[in-house]
């Protein structure tokens, strides 16, 4: 039984590590995307799913270092990226983020 | 004038301002022994706010919304100062906190401490200072 424990351990360990392998690469193909967007929307669709395997390594981060405190940051994470985007595709629609008077 | 059609928009604000707004409580409470506190609290709760800003219009929500912001951060250092110049009264230092156990109804067993009201300084400081911010740089006028 103890040794099955200790074989799984490893075993997450592992796949955690490979796991912050592969969203390293997604975040340096992001990067290329933000760098060479041809238009202002490729870069903050770019950068929103750059928040989102931040949320991501986050989340890896929290089984790497055994705790719990990690998941008000991820959820922190989701809401201020929610937040920017929206200001991002206003501002690109309009012009305005906070106009006086919608109607 | 062109005239943007913000239904889904404004849905999905109406339902996400709630569960912000809760968050942004629950983070304040659970300042004491998790992460979290006042700075953190105010700062969601703002945010809300501001979302809601985006969603409706400033007209609207000032309406809905009748807070003069800039009475908050005041209040706030109020709430603070209060909190440290209570520990007078007990002949104690500045800045001096305690707790007690409470029995409660509905919570059971609950251990209050008065770093808690300061806690609730530093969120209606940061609540206001925030919006505050956010609002005057938004009206052009």
């Amino acid at each position: 039984m103890n040794n099955f424990l200790s074989l799984t351990h490893i075993i997450v360990e592992i796949a955690t590590v490979i796991c912050l392998a592969a969203i390293s690469v997604s975040f340096i193909l992001l990067l290329f995307r933000i760098v060479s967007g041809p238009t202002n929307a490729d870069r903050a669709v770019a950068l929103d799913s750059m928040g989102m395997n931040m949320m991501g390594i986050a989340a890896l981060m929290a089984i790497l270092i055994p705790t719990t405190k990690l998941n008000d940051v991820i959820l922190l994470i989701g809401i201020l990226l929610f937040i920017g985007t929206l200001a991002v595709a206003k501002y690109l629609e309009k012009g305005v983020i906070i106009d006086r008077n919608l109607d | 004038m062109y005239k943007p059609n913000d239904l889904i928009f404004r849905t999905t604000t109406s339902l996400i301002a709630f569960i912000l707004l809760g968050f942004s409580i629950y983070l304040l409470l659970a300042g004491h022994n998790s992460p979290g506190g006042g700075f953190i609290g105010g700062l969601m709760t703002s945010a809300a706010i501001i979302l809601m800003y985006m969603a409706y219009g400033s007209d609207i929500l000032r309406k809905i919304l009748p807070v003069n912001y800039r009475m908050l951060i005041p209040t706030g250092l109020l709430i603070a100062a209060g909190t440290g110049i209570g520990s007078f009264l007990f002949q104690q230092p500045f800045l001096s906190h305690t707790y007690n156990h409470f029995h409660l109804p509905v919570f059971g067993d609950l251990e209050l401490a008065t770093a808690m009201l300061f806690d609730f300084g530093v969120y209606f400081t940061v609540l206001g200072v925030t919006v505050t911010i956010i609002l005057s740089i938004a009206e052009d006028r």
